[in-house]
């Protein structure tokens, strides 16, 4: 860092307390450990890109433009795989929630700085473990690793990976225990779980699942790699096993999982719209529970991925009725977010524009998901684009566009410097414009009938796929704009100072770079969260 | 922060009290989450138990219910004597605190050598390892081995849990012996305690799922 760049306002903050490599892998402050996780879920939401990027080149001609159909299959995989487990679901809850749990309660750190710091290298380990499939040849099972295929008859690449991803879920039921312990038991004097920020709220629903969840992912990967290794029957149905239950145990952790990546965008979008909105919340309590709401029943609804697995017409029934239960909190945030808007002095900035963002695309993700929950209409939908189309719309445009949002929003308070709101508004334009002509399609195609984890279609498709290759290309640009002028602003920015959105929130009345010990006392907190409009505090 | 800091308590905490709820709601926490690490495993349990009850019912036969009543006696009694050594801690005893630690450590090492050393070379010498090799003549084989399968990996993961536990009592015997608790800090005891009764009670459920099938017949 050049001496002239050292931003004026501040003194010794986290980032220049301590010097050199070792200060940062050896570090137990939250805010160095939520930037090791930025810096690796970034390394694999590239990779994991790259691997969508070849998908889409090969599927502009019909026959498959690039890849061998077996290397089409791999790369769906990694694809699934990496971006599943290696970069959503860490993504907010370990970067920003790392970053903003502890500020947010008044904290000097979380309850277990170096169970933190361990989370990060159990992450890092899996990741290796999945790499190594990767490299070693690949698997092809999807990120489902359905049985019998992943036990009988895919490569043994499938064991280095299901043991990445084994290993990976530790870091979250880590990353989880230590969000709910500091937010019980950490909170600043006044602190009450009512004068929360709605983001705490989410990131603790979060944590139940992923407390709650993982471990069964575990145990069913473990019975994977057992029935693997020992040729014993516990999902093949060749030797006495059923494959039903690998899906039914598969699909308990794995559609809260999708919670776990939808539930911390929401919490970022409702500080991101009340912020440029300059008004509270409407109706606080109804998004805080809503939250909440989510986590329960999304333990309940699993069997809405096994509607024409052979499970029962009754079990059918009560599973797509608890699917449209669910949708009933999400829509409940939808509506609360936009009656926020109603009438609130509502600016444009470059967060707010990804938090609009995400609240078109996620609800179209979302009702589109209610096509997917009736019996009648899946029939028709499953393993289609159309079912491609529904959870991309709610992970990438919802989940990922909020992360984005999050990251422009604390990005000044992370690094202590302003990126340039130009570029940020425009990319945040790509984005958008590059999403929905990459997947719109893809509902169109569904609805006709193509099959998804194909790597050849009929002629007639190719009009759309096409649209949606382009899209595609435009939606990576979208992606990587924002890469540079980040980058570039860690050196050349200007400082941000402490609160450069006028914000509230008490990660925003300590300096930017905040010290290594967050506060220089502890907070008070005398008011409820989202205070805006009482006075104008904070004039810029 | 003027006042004079413990020396028992971390950075990040105010005083010994959060620090302590904070360290027993974490404990918690993470025993749910064995709850349903476990929990994925028995049900996997009960839908192939209800399917093929009359292999299940068969496999358990083979299983020695004595053995494994001996066991369950084990567990409970190292269970008394690692309450007990949690009290001893709270109290400040180091002396009976050390010895209780050691009669837990005894007890839980005696239940994994039974387990492993007795009940499982047995099954193997008796043809009943899965995928090792199992051989069994008789009506429902495969359903027989889909029990062995089940009965090798609950016990076999709950006797990893055990060996974990007790090389945590083992640590902290050790910090026993260096005067690291006393009436103010005895929390990692507590918390060690609250582990050992979990994997205790686990194996409540474990024995009789696995041994008490056919105990009617
Ligand atoms: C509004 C509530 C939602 C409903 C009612 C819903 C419904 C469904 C249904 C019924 C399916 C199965 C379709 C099929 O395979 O035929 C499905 C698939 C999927 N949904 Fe949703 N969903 C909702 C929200 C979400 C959210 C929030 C996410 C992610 C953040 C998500 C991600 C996914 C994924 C990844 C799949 C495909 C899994 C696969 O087979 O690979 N969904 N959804
Ligand atoms: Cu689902």
């Amino acid at each position: 860092m050049s001496t002239t760049a050292v931003a004026p306002t501040t003194g010794v903050n986290y980032l220049n307390a301590q010097y050199g490599i070792r200060s940062w892998l050896l570090t137990t402050d939250h805010k160095r450990i939520a930037l090791l996780y930025l810096g690796s879920v970034t390394f694999f939401f590239l990779i994991g890109g790259a691997a969508a990027v070849l998908m889409r080149l090969h599927l502009i001609e019909p026959q498959g433009a690039l890849l061998e159909p077996a290397t089409y299959n791999k790369m769906f995989s990694m694809h699934g795989i990496i971006m599943v487990f290696f970069f959503l679901i860490p993504s907010i809850p370990a970067v920003m929630g790392n970053f903003l749990v502890p500020m947010m309660v008044g904290a000097r750190d979380l309850a277990f700085p170096r169970l933190n710091l361990l989370s990060w290298y159990v992450y890092i380990v899996g990741g290796l473990f999945t790499l190594y499939a990767v490299v070693a040849g690949g698997v092809d099972t999807g990120w489902t690793f359905y049985t019998p295929l992943s036990t009988t008859y895919a490569n043994g690449n499938v064991m280095a990976a299901a043991l990445g991803v084994f290993i990976t879920g530790f870091s979250s039921i880590l990353t989880g225990l230590n969000f709910v312990v500091t937010i019980h038991k950490m909170r600043a004097p006044g602190l009450t779980w009512f004068r929360l920020p709605l983001f705490l709220w989410a990131i603790y629903a979060t944590s139940i699942i992923m407390i709650l969840g993982t471990p069964v992912l575990a145990i069913t990967l473990l019975l994977v790699a057992l029935e693997r290794t020992f040729h014993v029957g516990i999902f093949d149905p060749a030797l006495g096993g059923d494959p039903i239950l690998f899906q039914h145990l598969f699909w308990f952790y794995s559609h809260p999982a999708v919670y776990i990546m939808i539930l911390p965008s929401m919490g970022v979008v409702s500080e991101l719209v009340t912020c440029f909105s300059r008004k509270r919340i409407f109706g606080y309590s109804f998004v805080a529970f809503s939250s909440v709401a989510i986590a329960v029943i999304s333990f309940l609804v699993w069997g809405h991925h096994m509607f024409v697995s052979g499970q029962s017409v009754y079990a059918g029934l009560v599973f797509s009725a608890l699917s449209f239960a669910v949708a009933i909190p999400s829509a409940i945030k939808v509506f609360n977010w936009t009656a926020t808007l109603y009438k609130g002095s509502v600016s444009y900035q470059a967060p707010m524009l990804y938090a609009l963002g995400f609240i078109g695309l996620f609800t179209m993700g979302g009702l589109t998901g209610l096509f997917l929950a009736s019996l009648a209409t899946d029939i028709h939908l499953h393993d289609t684009y159309f079912v491609i189309a529904h959870f991309h719309y709610i992970m990438v445009g919802g989940a990922l566009m909020g992360y984005l949002g999050g990251l422009h929003f604390w990005w000044p308070k992370m690094t202590g410097r302003l990126y340039p709101d130009g570029w940020a508004r425009f990319s945040a334009l790509v984005i958008f414009i590059g999403f929905n002509l990459t997947f719109f399609p893809q509902y169109i195609l569904g609805y006709l009938g193509m099959p998804r984890r194909y790597a050849v279609y009929p002629e007639e498709f190719q009009v759309l796929n096409v649209m949606s290759s382009a899209g595609a290309s435009i939606l990576a640009v979208g992606y990587l704009i924002p890469l540079v002028y980040f980058i570039w602003s860690i050196r050349y920015g200007p400082p941000a100072g402490p609160n450069p959105w006028g914000a509230k929130g008490l990660e925003w009345e300590t300096p930017s770079p905040p010290p290594t010990e967050n506060f220089e006392e502890v907070p008070v907190v005398e008011e409820e969260a989202y205070a805006y409009g009482e006075k104008e505090a904070h004039v810029v | 922060m003027s006042e004079v800091r413990s020396a028992a308590l971390a950075e990040q905490f105010e005083d010994l009290d959060q620090q302590h709820e904070a360290s027993s709601l974490g404990m918690w926490v993470f025993l749910a989450t064995e709850i349903m690490f476990f929990g994925g495993l028995f049900a996997g349990y009960s839908v192939y138990r209800g399917l093929y009850f009359p292999g299940f019912d068969a496999g358990s036969a083979l299983l020695n219910v004595k053995v494994g009543a001996l066991n369950t006696a084990l567990l409970l009694c190292s269970s008394l004597t690692m309450a007990l050594g949690v009290r001893a801690a709270t109290l400040g005893k180091r002396r009976e605190l050390a010895t209780f630690l050691v009669l837990t450590i005894l007890l839980g090492l005696t239940f994994v050598g039974i387990k492993l050393g007795v009940e499982w070379h047995h099954d193997y010498l008796e043809h009943l390892a899965p995928g090792i090799n199992f051989a069994y003549e008789g009506p429902n084989a495969r359903a027989v081995e889909l029990f062995f399968v089940f009965y090798f990996f609950m016990t076999g993961v709950h006797a990893l849990h055990m060996v974990v536990g007790v090389s945590i009592l083992a640590v902290l015997l050790w910090m026993t012996f260096r005067g690291r608790f006393g009436p103010e800090r005895y929390n990692p005891v507590e918390m060690a305690g609250l582990y050992w009764h979990f994997v205790d009670i686990i194996w409540i459920f474990l024995y009789p799922l696995l041994y008490l099938i056919g105990a009617h017949h």
